[in-house]
């Protein structure tokens, strides 16, 4: 019995959906299978993309054949083994956490009912997975947050959070690659450009991904 | 280097092509012309490469004096088209004189018309492609609208006059190819990725009823209004990726349309995707206008793709 599904997404795309569960073994899987479907990259093949639990293949309709893209699927989702600890990188991320690098590190204190150095020591302490980017480019999603600390999303969001800011919501963490609104309590700011369409590689992040946050003193010069 | 001047902005009048694609898996939107067919189209008539940027027009059009001499076709949305004050046709290449003045006029049919001037729009691609995004502020302008004052180079190189455009297999005047909604539009739909994670007699719901395109509708999405549309479960899911044409429901019950510039990933359910050879007719809706969804199979849904594709390359 396979443990995915394959779910046609109209009529130029198709998901190939593991257990629907957030769970980095499975996350692991959709990696690997993106990373072979992109290393085969077959005619017609347009774009791949990563979810929590599934990969999802976009195709040119009139350059593929649907039927034998789904077999294809089939085979390299069957095939596929979860890209090992020994295929991800591991990214630092300089935080400079709380003050007006971090408006919303009281809140979460609150929540958890500690002082703020303790939400920056269980923040910085783990090491969090890239489950997926999205939302706006080189968003990466990142989980576990500690529970303790893992605050619901805000009421209101803000207009505009700066970019670099570093937040939680709920389990997952992250960093804003630019200036956007957004929901997520800001605990610190990273002085890292997660995302820059100028540079050859845009973007930091990628799915699969371990990364550390490091807390800084001073915001470099 | 010569240019177009925007004298008026009108609503909303955004550079576009064929958009970012390859790189969805950063959180990169797609972007490109919401109605992508008539911005072909466009780019056909005067022999451009079907990936030359062209200028999107939504609702009220723009205003725009050209410095130099330049062959323009302008396709899509039916509009009271006029150059120096004479009406001028759409769906054809029209020589345009140095210091012409090319207006809109009042909107007759449709949301959305595409201008394009043989030889293309010059502006910087950025991650390769010159498709302005809104929310993500990406493409020329740093990713806003056009607005008065702004200056578009036209190529040094580029015909001036119709005898100069390259052969090209659509030639002269062609009929519009998108038919344009007359109040709303039926669109074919596939059901899923997600319909099994919505209550049994939901997709009844969705395709007994008609919909309506709300004024909080953008580039992104339409967000539609009609009767609800139930989950099995919560209205929440782990996010994956979020294809154009795709309708997403959110805990209101009430389906969003995703239009091109819509994020990469969300996180709700999607119960059908529009079928690829209808998305251009969806991206002349505006808001007020209804939508009616049908059923179809991939089989019909390629063959629709494969006529749209034959008229679109002039064969018949």
């Amino acid at each position: 019995m396979s443990d995915f599904v394959l779910r046609p997404a109209g009529d130029a795309a198709i998901v190939v959906d593991f257990e629907p569960r957030l769970d980095p073994l499975v996350n692991a899987r959709a990696v690997g299978l993106a990373e072979s479907i992109r290393q085969s990259a077959p005619a017609g093949l347009r774009d791949v993309v990563v979810g929590y639990h599934s990969v999802t293949a976009y195709y040119d309709p009139l350059a593929v054949d649907a039927d034998d893209l789904l077999t294809w699927l089939g085979l390299e989702a069957r095939r596929s083994r979860p890209a090992g600890p020994a295929d991800g990188r591991t990214v630092k991320v300089p935080v400079l956490y709380g003050g007006e690098s971090g408006p919303d590190l009281r809140t979460v204190a609150e929540f958890a009912g500690c002082d703020e150095r303790e939400v920056v020591r269980l923040h910085s302490s783990r090491t969090y997975r890239v489950y997926m980017l999205g939302f706006m480019p080189g968003f990466a999603y990142m989980a576990e947050v500690d529970p303790r600390i893992a605050a619901p999303r805000r009421q209101a969001p803000r207009v505009a959070v700066p970019a670099g800011s570093v937040g939680i919501a709920g389990p997952q963490t992250g960093v804003y690659p630019v200036s956007t609104p957004g929901g997520w309590n800001l605990i610190g700011r990273t002085p890292l450009l997660t995302f820059d369409p100028g540079r050859e590689d845009p973007c930091t992040f990628r799915a699969g991904d371990a990364v550390r946050f490091e807390p800084i003193d001073i915001w470099p010069a | 280097m010569a240019g177009v001047v925007v004298v008026k902005p009108g609503m909303l009048t955004t550079v576009q092509d064929r958009g970012r694609w390859g790189q969805q898996g950063s959180g990169v939107p797609v972007g490109g012309p919401m109605d992508s067919v008539s911005h072909r189209i466009a780019n056909r008539l005067l022999g451009n490469d079907h990936d030359a940027a062209t200028l999107e027009v939504t609702l009220i059009g723009p205003e725009l004096l050209f410095e130099e001499a330049a062959v323009v076709a302008v396709c899509g949305a039916e509009f009271a088209l006029r150059v120096d004050g004479a009406t001028a046709p759409m769906w054809g290449p029209i020589e345009v004189r140095a210091g012409a003045r090319m207006t809109f006029g009042p909107r007759v049919l449709g949301a959305r018309a595409y201008c394009a001037v043989a030889g293309g729009f010059v502006c910087e691609p950025v991650l390769g492609s010159r498709a302005t995004n809104l929310v993500a502020r990406m493409g020329p302008f740093a990713g806003r609208a056009v607005a008065a004052g702004d200056r578009l180079p036209l190529a040094p190189d580029r015909p001036t006059g119709v005898k100069e455009l390259p052969e090209t297999t659509l030639k002269g005047r062609v009929t519009p190819l998108v038919p344009l909604p007359q109040g709303g539009v039926r669109l074919r739909v596939m059901w899923g990725p997600q319909e099994h994670l919505f209550a049994d007699r939901t997709r009844e719901t969705l395709i007994s009823n008609r919909y309506v395109v709300t004024p909080q509708s953008n580039r992104m999405g339409y967000r539609l209004d009609g009767p609800r549309l139930e989950h099995r479960g919560p209205a929440d899911i782990l996010s994956d990726a979020t294809p154009l044409g795709t309708l997403q429901v959110p805990g209101s019950g009430q389906p969003i349309l995703l239009m091109a510039d819509r994020q990469t990933a969300g996180g709700y359910p999607k119960i059908a995707t529009v079928i690829s050879a209808d998305l251009a007719l969806a991206g002349q809706l505006a808001p007020g206008d209804w939508v009616a969804f049908a059923t179809c199979d991939r089989r019909t849904a390629l063959a629709a793709l494969r006529d749209q594709e034959a008229l679109l390359s002039g064969a018949r």
